[in-house]
Formats: C-alpha cells, sequence, structure tokens
C-alpha cells in the first residue's frame, strides 16, 4: 500500500502527458460550435442577385441543406469554390450561399466568372447574419436539417477529402432522418 | 535654465507617450456616459477575439473583432447588464470567447485540478516527511560484536 503511494506522482505525470500528448494534435483553429442544435437564426435580408427580393430564415427551412459563408476577399473560398461546384453539379445537397461581408457587383461578377453552385444566395453585407451564426471568418460551413436546426458547423474550406470524411456522413443521416419524417 | 528646459521636454514626451498608450486601434464610439464607456471597454478587454485567438476585442484588429466590439459597446449603450452581453456572445461564439471559464462540469477539472493536484503533493510530502522523521527519531541498537567491529575499525583508522 505504502509502495502505491510512491507511484502517484507518476501517474499523474503519465496523464499529463498523455492529454498535452493529445492536445499537440487538436487544431485551435477548429471552435465548439454553440450553434448546433439550434435553429437558424432569425434574419431578413436581400438576396445577392436581386436586391428588391428579401429572404428570411424560414425560406431555409424544409430540406437538408448547406449554408457556405463566403465573400470575395476571401481566398480560401475561392480554393473551395470549384469543389461546391462540383457538390451542386452531383445535385448533393442545396447549397445556401451566405455572401459575407462583401460587395455586390464583385460578388455577382464572380459568380459569373466561377459559376454560382447557390441555390439561394443571401446578401449579408454588415455581416448581421455572420455575428448571429457565429462566424468569425470565411468560409464557412453550416449543416442544417429539414426542420432548419443547425446540426453541424465547419470552419474552413470543403474539399474532397473533407466532404467524404466528415461532412458527408452526417448529410446522409440527416436526409434518411428527413425522409423518414416525410419531409423531402 | 537648461534644467528646466530638459524636465519640460521630458514632461512633453512622456504625455505624448501617454496618449499613444491610451489611444484604442480603429474605430471611435461615442458613449453617453464616462462610466457606461469604462465598462464597456473592461468588457471588451474580457472578451476574446474568436479570430486571432490570442487576443481580446480591443487589442485585435480583425474585422469579427471590431463587429464584436461594436455590439459590446451597442449592448452597454442600450443599457444591457454584463451577464446579458456576455449571454449574447457565447451564445454565438461559444464559452471560447472568455478569458475567464465559466463553471460547469465541463470545466470543473480547470478549475478544481490545480486544487487536487496542490492537496496530492501536500499528502505526499507530509507522508514523506513523517516518514524520515521516524528514522531520524529511532536509535540505533548496537550489538556488542557491533561494538567490537567499531572498535577495531576505529583503530584501524588511527594507525
Amino acid at each position: 500500500m505504502k509502495k502505491l503511494i510512491l507511484f502517484v506522482p507518476l501517474m499523474i505525470f503519465l496523464g499529463m502527458g498523455f492529454f498535452l500528448y493529445k492536445g499537440l494534435f487538436l487544431n485551435p483553429k477548429v471552435l465548439e460550435s454553440a450553434l448546433e442544435g439550434k435553429l437558424v437564426p432569425y434574419f431578413e435580408l436581400e438576396q445577392l442577385e436581386q436586391s428588391d427580393k428579401v429572404i428570411t430564415n424560414k425560406d431555409l427551412i424544409g430540406k437538408v441543406a448547406m449554408l457556405n459563408v463566403w465573400g470575395t476577399w476571401c481566398p480560401a473560398c475561392k480554393y473551395e469554390h470549384p469543389y461546391l461546384m462540383v457538390l451542386a453539379r452531383n445535385k448533393q445537397i442545396p447549397i445556401y450561399g451566405i455572401n459575407y461581408r462583401d460587395e455586390r457587383d464583385m460578388a455577382l461578377e464572380e459568380l459569373k466568372l466561377q459559376g454560382n453552385p447557390y441555390e439561394i444566395n443571401i446578401f449579408d453585407k454588415d455581416g448581421r447574419l455572420g455575428l448571429d451564426l457565429g462566424v468569425y471568418g470565411a468560409p464557412e460551413s453550416f449543416l442544417i436539417d429539414h426542420q432548419g436546426i443547425v446540426r453541424y458547423r465547419f470552419a474552413g474550406p470543403i474539399d474532397q477529402r473533407i466532404w467524404a470524411d466528415t461532412l458527408y456522413p452526417i448529410v446522409k443521416t440527416l436526409q434518411e432522418q428527413a425522409v423518414k419524417d416525410g419531409a423531402s | 535654465m537648461i534644467r528646466t528646459m530638459l524636465i519640460a521636454l521630458c514632461l512633453f514626451i512622456s504625455a505624448i507617450a501617454s496618449t499613444y498608450v491610451q489611444a484604442t486601434p480603429v474605430d471611435t464610439f461615442a458613449f453617453s456616459s464616462a462610466e457606461k464607456q469604462k465598462r464597456a471597454l473592461s468588457l471588451a478587454h474580457e472578451l476574446r477575439c474568436p479570430q486571432c485567438q490570442n487576443q481580446n476585442l480591443i487589442d485585435s484588429n480583425s474585422p469579427v473583432a471590431k463587429d464584436l466590439r461594436l455590439q459590446v459597446y451597442q449592448m452597454v449603450e442600450a443599457g444591457k447588464g454584463d451577464d446579458e452581453i456576455v449571454e449574447f456572445m457565447t451564445s454565438r461564439y461559444g464559452d471560447f470567447v472568455l478569458y475567464k471559464p465559466k463553471l460547469d462540469p465541463k470545466t470543473y477539472v480547470l478549475w478544481i485540478g490545480p486544487f487536487v493536484l496542490l492537496l496530492f503533493g501536500l499528502i505526499i510530502g507530509f507522508v514523506f516527511v513523517r516518514k524520515q522523521r521516524i528514522v531520524n527519531n529511532s536509535q540505533v541498537e548496537l550489538t556488542e560484536a557491533d561494538q567490537q567491529e567499531l572498535a577495531a575499525l576505529l583503530k584501524q583508522d588511527k594507525d
């Protein structure tokens, strides 16, 4: 018994070492999302293409979809764009764009040149929706279910690997759930 | 004469330096009272920028920090309480924005861990000290044979 107590510091050391070692491989840029499990926050914003058309949070409800925060000022969004085009072409999931802190003309020009993967594009000029979503950079993507509840948030550009390993399994579960509930 | 000039120069330089130190980075915001300003600034100092991670909202130049700073100012100006503002931030950006995490089951290790470690250290230290004292205090009994051997050794040493 008395001998055992001598090993306590070693145990503590090993325990701490284990967690610190694991910590080396965590990405500090990945923040937990406070929004997961909550409804997409209320908003009323202009559509990017048509300034007289108003889009609200209700327009996003009904389908399993992906919200994608982007801007022409964001280099990682340019990197991500071709893959979003692939997703749109293959009709994997409807993508709703949130054009974040951008200039309308530049954003439209960009979509004309690079292609438009978005079903709806929301023009969040002053970043208010971004603020409510807890966006701290771009690109960021949110998976929402058919009830409009945010299920997953991914910060950073989506590519083949991220989609296959991380996002698609979640999308699949959400879509199955939606079918079960009788939504499309 | 030269001395007074030097002193004046020093005062002048320190005055300039202190205005630099107090300058806030980019934006200006008109508060209705000095008390509100003080509260808003201290709140913005306590909240962490989600983008740049190791800076608070005041120090950071990132657009997000600027937005959040403004949000804090506006909420203070609108008469919201500190708790309400912190809740606003954590409901969007998570507990991450707090430099001082809340006490809840997820952060127990963080808050209580150091005290547990200290307690462990004290217990172990106590056990060791006690053990050593017992060893020191116990008289070593020498047998007749030991005495003779000791005497022989001492004698050897002298020779």
